[in-house]
């Protein structure tokens, strides 16, 4: 009884932090109607800034505490509402999800820069490790202080939101910001308020946090991460209700450890066990995914603002395709070492950043786990017939489109943020139940072995012949992603992204059109897994990190999500940037992460990016004498891969 | 009163000659193409619909008329399946399809249009419509008859007058040629049972006498056809069975003559209009 009574107290007192960071999650949603996937990277912010002010330089605690909740998290939100998020008034879902992605990649590389991520740092408990024994049980002076905080947050927060004008107005100004607007509020403010309050419980949570990680130290990527778990209780009040989100929450954490004191661990393997804490929130939050009703189609009549690029005809296509793979051969006799193998590795990424343009380009269905997909590929080709076989591509290719319809299926009766957020947890358990599981990543360092993919008659593929190989692969990608864009699948998935409601109502199916582009995206990622494995000689979690499926991502939004050149170039981006932040300082380690953030924030206006600039395609259509972007697949490669050896050299 | 047990008073003369359909025009007294009974929509503590019954027969305009706000567009969403309702029956050819999502009542034979256009905006006016033709397949819908519709994208266009290029992107269409396109495309599906939102908003006269024209053919091929528009003088010409919705609710229905002479209409909705149109305002576009 007391062991179970202990698991209560710890699942509490998680439960109540997990609940702080997910009612500022809701808290911003409902006022802003922006998801702020950013929301643990500001807890994470706040973490270390607590840790610094009141460890490092020793201010009284609640100094600390006062400058970081009551000084730093507001005049971040005001920054970020102001300088990032009231530029996307009437921008789409997914423009402003990648603004919010863009700034959590940004807090990362600067947190990076300021706190060296191999320094250790701890925390201790705010008032020492007094405890009380209550019914047979220790309970630390810092479990009551977590439970009593939450009770307060949802206390003052049911008075704020029913009290004050503002705080009526901030319910009302989702629905409706020009009728609120009408009304006399200003809707800007409102929305301030929503970002002030929401960076305010998020650096809440993280202060709260900090001590208890003091084992394992603070670190980047767990606490910008614990959005996660904040996702998976805000989930259960559907990203509205504060008072279910609060009990969502708590129920995780005690769900949590339930799972880590009383399952039968017997039947697990000891690698398993280890990661209870990090994959049971996300069983919880698909299996919350399954039961929470569907989401009610709106129509609502809101047509692009921005014209589409041109899609490239078959004979455009394969010229493309041809200039890529001639680029190719050409270069790589004048390469060598990391520049060849940057490029190489950057055209493999290339492949990914193509399937990319099909899901999120053409569809409209964000995926924050391609990479998985990618590793997914990999590890099959490497577990086939030794890792090179074409019988392994086929394999590969196959079981990474399998597990892209798995991921897709229980979130296809909702939202694109849904299925965005899904595919994050998704990212993560695959992360620390598989890649990072020594049952399945046996080899030293959790490495399985890839070759290169063989070619018929060739005892081996050297450097400069793989380079090839794997053009020749991506120009058949980038082709065939063209080809399925004019076919009538593609012209379906456009118009679905474009109006669900009117899709459905000509009597189409909008859950079957996702699970393909899905399973096809997913499918083409793991093809470029393999080639990617064959080329680094192996797969490891390191390659399957979240913020990588990320950055590429962002790069190739960067580019143009809605052009296959885009995706190629975001491949080519995303491989040479890490290999030219090792010749710069170390403020400087995470330089793909400030180069993607700062670019997305850059061009959160331009949904086409930089190959749609106004400046870049008259520039080109008086070159090239026709309309460029996504044109040729090959043309724009030549700048990257020049730009690439250039960093790499 | 069940408006189905009306039958029309109104003889018209059709521009095209009746073919088969003819039979189930004059057929009124038979089963509805399309039926909602007993319809009510609560969003929150508002009645948006109550107990809303209205029935569309094939070879027959039936018009929905009523102020801005008065339920129109939610009881459109009802019929399509974008709205659940609290309580009420949807028929599509005697089929109960109130448990239907939107797209398997398509496949019946149900297309619309919207009020807030709805195209997709990436595509060009002949992809638009495309989409629609593709959609349809070879499946059989049942509730309705068909005929004399083209069966290419460009022919389509061209029947419901969209003027100009079909390759331009359909974002950048003027709103009454967006409104013809979105037309041509819930035709592209071939249907039984056609509802229209207000498709003569952004058309001029002409083009609104051309689409009246356009809707009296297309339902003497036999097709249920449900109009909303604000344009009285073209409601009252082509519909043969008129509903007045008000405040959520039907007032009166009845032929043309019958609702233009209705003293409860004319008190409660003509005299509103003015009101209705205050209040509407500044908050409805």
């Amino acid at each position: 009884m007391n062991v179970f009574l202990s698991y209560t107290v710890i699942g509490v007192t998680l439960g109540a932090i997990y609940a702080i960071t997910a009612t500022g999650l809701v808290v911003t949603y409902t006022t802003t109607g922006v998801f702020n996937f950013a929301h643990g990277a500001v807890g994470m912010v706040a973490a270390f800034s607590f840790y610094q002010l009141w460890q490092a330089w020793h201010w009284p605690l609640l100094v600390a505490l006062a400058v970081v909740l009551l000084v730093e998290a507001p005049i971040l939100a005001v920054l970020v509402e102001t300088v990032l998020m009231r530029r996307l008034h009437g921008a789409s879902t997914e423009r402003s999800l990648m603004v919010t992605l863009g700034l959590l990649v940004i807090l990362v590389g600067l947190a990076t820069a300021v706190w060296n991520p191999l320094t250790s740092r701890t925390v201790p408990p705010f008032f020492g490790t007094d405890s009380v024994r209550v019914l047979g049980v220790y309970v630390s002076a810092q479990q009551i202080l977590t439970v009593v905080v939450v009770v307060l947050m949802a206390v003052a927060l049911r008075w704020f939101f029913r009290t004050f004008r503002v705080g009526v107005a901030m319910r009302a100004v989702v629905d409706d910001p020009d009728l609120v607007a009408m009304a006399g509020a200003k809707p800007y403010r409102v929305a301030q308020m929503g970002w002030m309050l929401g960076f305010f419980l998020a650096a809440l949570a993280g202060c709260l946090l900090a001590p208890t990680v003091a084992t394992t130290g603070l670190n980047i990527s767990q606490l910008t991460l614990l959005v996660v778990n904040g996702y998976a209780a805000a989930v259960v009040g559907r990203l509205r209700s504060v008072p279910l989100t609060v009990v969502g929450g708590i129920v995780l954490g005690l769900v949590t450890e339930y799972c880590v004191g009383y399952l039968p661990t017997a039947h697990l393997s000891q690698n398993l066990i280890a990661v209870i804490p990090e994959v049971v929130p996300v069983i919880f939050l698909f299996v919350v995914l399954l039961v929470i009703p569907a989401a009610r189609l709106v129509a609502a009549g809101r047509l692009p603002r921005h014209a589409a690029p041109r899609v490239p005809g078959p004979a455009r296509s394969w010229v493309g395709a041809a200039v890529l793979v001639l680029l190719a051969v050409a270069v790589s006799p004048l390469l060598g070492g990391i520049a060849l193998a940057t490029v190489a590795t950057g055209l493999a990424l290339g492949i990914v950043g193509v399937s990319l343009v099909l899901l999120t380009g053409y569809a409209g269905q964000v995926s924050l786990c391609q990479l998985t997909f990618l590793g997914v590929g990999a590890f099959t080709m490497g577990k086939i017939s030794g890792g090179g076989g074409w019988l392994g591509l086929v394999a590969a290719v196959g079981v990474s489109g399998a597990v892209g319809a798995l991921v897709a299926l229980p979130t296809l009766r909702l939202r694109g943020l849904y299925l965005a957020l899904a595919t994050l947890a998704f990212g993560e358990a695959a992360y620390y139940a598989f890649f990072s599981n020594p049952s399945f990543f046996p080899g030293y360092g959790g490495n399985i072995t890839v070759r290169r993919l063989a070619l018929p008659g060739a005892q081996s593929v050297g450097d400069r012949v793989e380079l090839v190989e794997i053009a020749v692969a991506l120009a058949l990608c980038a082709v065939a992603v063209l080809a399925v864009r004019r076919s009538r699948f593609g012209r379906r998935l456009v118009a679905l992204n474009d109006s669900p409601a009117a899709f459905a109502t000509l009597g189409m199916n909008a859950r079957a059109v996702k699970v393909a582009v899905f399973a096809l995206s997913a499918a083409m990622a793991g093809l470029g897994g393999c080639l990617y494995a064959g080329e680094q000689g192996a797969i490891s979690a390191n390659d399957v990190l979240f913020f990588s499926s990320l950055t590429l991502l962002l790069f190739v939004a960067i580019w143009g999500m809605r052009t296959v050149t885009g995706g190629i170039l975001g491949g080519l981006t995303a491989a040479a940037l890490p290999v030219a932040a090792t010749h710069l300082p170390h403020a400087l380690t995470d330089l793909s992460g400030l180069v993607a953030g700062v670019g997305i924030v850059l061009l959160s206006r331009n949904p086409d990016g930089v190959l749609g600039l106004p400046a870049l395609t008259g520039l080109l259509r008086r070159t090239w004498g026709a309309a460029p972007s996504g044109d040729a697949t090959g043309e724009p490669a030549l700048g990257a891969t020049q730009g690439a050896v250039g960093a790499a050299g | 009163m069940p408006p189905g047990n009306r039958p029309s008073e109104r003889h018209r003369v059709r521009s095209v000659p009746p073919a088969e359909p003819a039979a189930r025009a004059s057929g009124e007294r038979g089963e509805p193409a399309l039926e909602a009974r007993g319809v009510s929509v609560r969003f929150g503590g508002v009645a948006a619909l109550t107990d809303v019954s209205l029935a569309a027969h094939p070879g027959q305009v039936t018009g929905l008329i009523g102020p801005n706000g008065a339920g129109k567009t939610t009881l459109f969403n009802v019929i399509t399946g974008l709205q659940r309702p609290d309580h009420g029956r949807v028929t599509i050819a005697g089929r109960d399809v109130t448990g239907l999502g939107p797209h398997r009542r398509a496949r019946l034979g149900l297309a619309r249009t919207f009020q807030r256009l709805e195209l997709f905006g990436t595509l060009s006016a002949a992809e638009n419509v495309r989409v629609g033709l593709e959609a349809r397949g070879s499946r059989r819908s049942t509730a309705g008859a068909r005929s004399g519709l083209p069966s290419g994208a460009a022919a389509l266009l061209e029947r419901v007058g969209v003027p100009g290029a079909p390759d331009a992107p359909a974002a950048s269409l003027p709103t009454g040629s967006a409104r013809l396109v979105e037309l041509a495309r819930a035709l592209a599906i071939d249907p039984g049972v056609l509802l229209l939102d207000e498709p003569c908003s952004g058309l001029d006269d002409h083009e609104t006498a051309a689409l009246g024209k356009l809707l009296g053919e297309l339902a003497s091929e036999g097709r249920a056809v449900l109009l909303v528009e604000h344009d009285m003088d073209l409601v009252l010409q082509i519909c043969d069975l008129v509903y007045v919705l008000d405040f959520g609710e039907i007032i009166a229905s009845g032929t043309p003559d019958q609702v233009r002479n209705d003293p409860a209409v004319q008190s409660a909705y003509l005299g509103r209009v003015e009101r209705s149109d205050e209040r509407a305002g500044p908050v409805s576009p």
